[in-house]
């Protein structure tokens, strides 16, 4: 494992809630991408976070722009850094809104065009900046301002979509486990093309958790199993850190629903449904690693 | 150099002597012949730039965007529902202070699906704070693209440039035209906030009410330094190659009764009216509106007349935009007409025919019996 770098570039006087994900997810990516690197933020919590102008509390340039245009922008920003011969990392840092709806034609786009740049998502299952409405990545059951009585749907399978444009790095994460964010950044960063990871990032107020538990929330999620850290590297999976643990032996997932408030109106039958899920998805990741699906 | 091409050839070749870094653009009627002769030049080594074919004119704007945001030459071009479609992004290419340059193929809006000329898509884009050239002529359309880029990126505007040209008019009619080379007339760019990594800050961060304003406030600063510095380029364009331009084009307007005011390709055609006006006796003028933004002060040249405007467009619920504008920049009570929608057909003879049976202050619909 690589030696991680004592400089900082997220000072500790952000804007973000009390125990919040975010600053700890960006902590960690800027870490591993340098300062050589543009930040492209598309409307979302982080664009809060940062601070209000004309202070910031980053300490690389970060290029705020409109909810669903992310991914193009730093398209353009990619490609007039390779034409002026710089190096210069392009991280998109956008939430699940801005990336499995109003963002996903411009993410898309970007990904089947061959784009050099990184598209980090970090996904809290929710518009959290408006004030938690539901977004494509909610879960089944978790209560939302626009779902008070739960999400009917299933979370949209972004991974999936991704997976479909066939770029040449992709992985997840979650904020619970920093050293493994750290790591698949920077592998990303070492490769030339599109790169994707997607990071799950329990927020308190959305979740309704008390805002000392993100760590141990963000643990339960990939100990059940309701979140899997894997990577895929030119199309083949492999499990990372403690999923591959979880792929053995887990936690039910009514373990890590009972640890929020935004399950609390999730029917017994949604319950056994997300169960069935991650036990499906297990057993899909399985035949994957195996080579036999 | 001497060429024979349409409107649309004559500003693709514009972009090519005017050497953007990277180009991002989608396609759409009848604006497509731009993006594919630019992507022809590029993919034959004649512009080496980069082209990203984008998947929509939002993100075609977007990229844009971030192409400008590093300090590089960017361009693109679109039309109508494609217009419309990257508003969201015109008014950020302009709060944001990037000195985008972009063609408009004035086309209508649907539904019904109309691919005529109309300039609904750029008057409804009239507040974002991008700068609006109307062109007439296929040379025109070469030369305003050029001076586009020099307008856009001088460091008291540094706001993006729309250059409008009418959807089949302009776009697809053949002209002769002479092409240039810019390298004398157009500097580098250099644009004052280009992201810098080694003196890293936030872009377009949350904003409170103490600050916002003064950032439109410098918007404001900026449409009107821009005035001053369109009246420079053109001079220096005129040096440079002989061909002269100012905000708006005028017609025998000394000692004319009557003057007729429009836009675009009318506002030529208006020219051939007022010689057949003259030979009938009436003391007729035109002067063709060229910059719509910043608009220009015509209260001197409107004194002691009568005045006929022809809008190629609508506001409901108010009536002609141009004739709108210049009642409340000159205090003037015109003969509003509404004319050439959708395409439709307007001849000079339709045009004197509006100034003979002028009506002050009435509106008049082209073509609709009442
Ligand atoms: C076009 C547009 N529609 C709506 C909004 C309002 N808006 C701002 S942020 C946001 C939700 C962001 O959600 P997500 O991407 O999940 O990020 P999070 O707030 O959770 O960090 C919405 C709906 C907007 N800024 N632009
Ligand atoms: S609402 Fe949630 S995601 Fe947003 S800043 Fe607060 S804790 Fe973080």
């Amino acid at each position: 494992m690589a030696e991680i770098p004592d400089d900082e570039y997220i000072l500790k006087t952000t804007s973000a809630c009390a125990g919040c994900s975010i600053p700890l997810c960006l902590r960690y990516i800027t870490k591993a991408a340098g300062p050589d690197t543009v930040l492209v933020i598309p409307a979302c919590c982080t664009s809060v976070i940062q601070g209000l102008y004309p202070n910031t509390a980053v300490n690389i340039p970060v290029y705020n722009v409109a909810f669903a245009s992310a991914a193009a922008v730093a398209s353009g920003m990619s490609e007039a850094f390779r034409a002026a011969g710089k190096k210069t990392n392009v991280i998109c840092f956008a939430g699940d809104g801005g990336t499995v709806d109003i963002g996903i034609q411009a993410l898309s786009g970007a990904l089947e065009r061959g784009t050099d740049f990184l598209y980090v998502c970090y996904d809290n299952e929710a518009y959290s900046n408006t004030g938690m409405q539901r977004s494509g990545a909610t879960p089944l059951g978790a209560a939302t301002t626009t779902t008070p009585a739960g999400k009917k749907e299933f979370k949209k399978d972004l991974d999936a979509i991704v997976n479909a444009h066939n770029p040449v790095y992709m992985a997840t994460a979650c904020s619970a486990y920093p050293l493994d964010l750290y790591n698949k950044v920077e592998k990303a960063l070492s490769i030339t093309g599109p790169k994707f990871i997607h990071i799950l990032a329990p927020c308190p107020p959305g979740w309704r958790y008390q805002s000392d538990k993100t760590i141990s929330v963000g643990k339960l999620a990939v100990q059940s199993g309701m979140w899997v850290l894997y990577e895929r590297e030119n199309g083949k999976i492999s499990l990372t850190g403690a999923s591959k643990a979880a792929a053995k032996k887990r936690i039910p997932v009514e373990d890590y629903l009972k640890a929020q408030g935004r399950f609390k109106t999730a029917s017994k039958e949604e319950i056994s449904e997300l169960q069935q899920a991650v036990e499906n998805n297990f057993k899909r990741i399985e035949k994957e690693v195996d080579g036999t699906c | 150099m001497l060429n024979v091409g349409t409107g649309n050839k004559a500003v693709a070749l514009a972009v090519r002597d005017a050497k953007p870094g990277v180009v991002a653009a989608y396609p759409i009627t009848p604006q497509t012949e731009i993006v594919e002769e630019i992507a022809n030049q590029v993919s034959s080594g004649k512009l080496g730039a980069r082209y990203i074919p984008v998947e929509s004119e939002h993100s075609a704007m977007a990229a844009c965007i971030g192409v400008a945001a590093t300090g590089t030459r960017t361009f693109t071009a679109t039309s109508s529902h494609g217009l419309v479609y990257m508003c969201e992004m015109l008014h950020w290419a302009a709060g944001a202070r990037l000195p985008i340059v972009m063609a408009n193929a004035n086309r209508a809006l649907g539904p019904g699906w109309n691919i005529g000329a109309e300039h609904s898509d750029s008057m409804s884009m009239r507040d974002s704070g991008w700068l609006q050239v109307y062109a007439s002529t296929v040379q025109e359309a070469y030369d305003a693209t050029i001076i586009a880029f020099r307008i856009a990126e001088n460091e008291n505007v540094l706001l993006p440039v729309m250059i409008n040209l009418d959807g089949f008019l302009l776009t697809h009619v053949t002209q002769g035209f002479e092409t240039v080379d810019p390298s004398g007339f157009l500097p580098p760019t250099n644009t004052p906030h280009a992201i810098d990594i080694n003196n890293p800050g936030g872009y377009g961060t949350l904003t409170a009410n103490t600050d916002h304003y003064k950032f439109r406030h410098d918007i404001m600063v900026g449409m009107k330094n821009s005035v001053a510095v369109i009246e420079d380029a053109q001079k220096e364009f005129e040096k440079h190659f002989g061909r002269k331009y100012e905000m708006y084009e005028e017609y025998m307007t000394e000692d004319a009764e009557v003057l007729v005011i429009a836009m675009g390709t009318i506002g030529k055609e208006m020219e051939v009216a007022v010689d057949k006006l003259r030979e009938e006796g009436v003391k007729a003028g035109s002067i063709r509106v060229r910059w719509f933004r910043p608009f220009p002060d015509l209260r001197e040249k409107f004194e002691g007349k009568e005045i006929v405007v022809i809008d190629r467009d609508y506001s409901f619920g108010f009536g002609g935009i141009l004739a709108n504008e210049l009642r409340a920049k000159t205090c003037c009570n015109p003969y509003s007409v509404i004319a050439g929608l959708g395409g439709q057909d307007v001849t000079y003879d339709d045009i004197a025919g509006f100034v003979r049976d002028r009506k002050p202050g009435e509106e008049f619909w082209f073509g609709v019996s009442e």
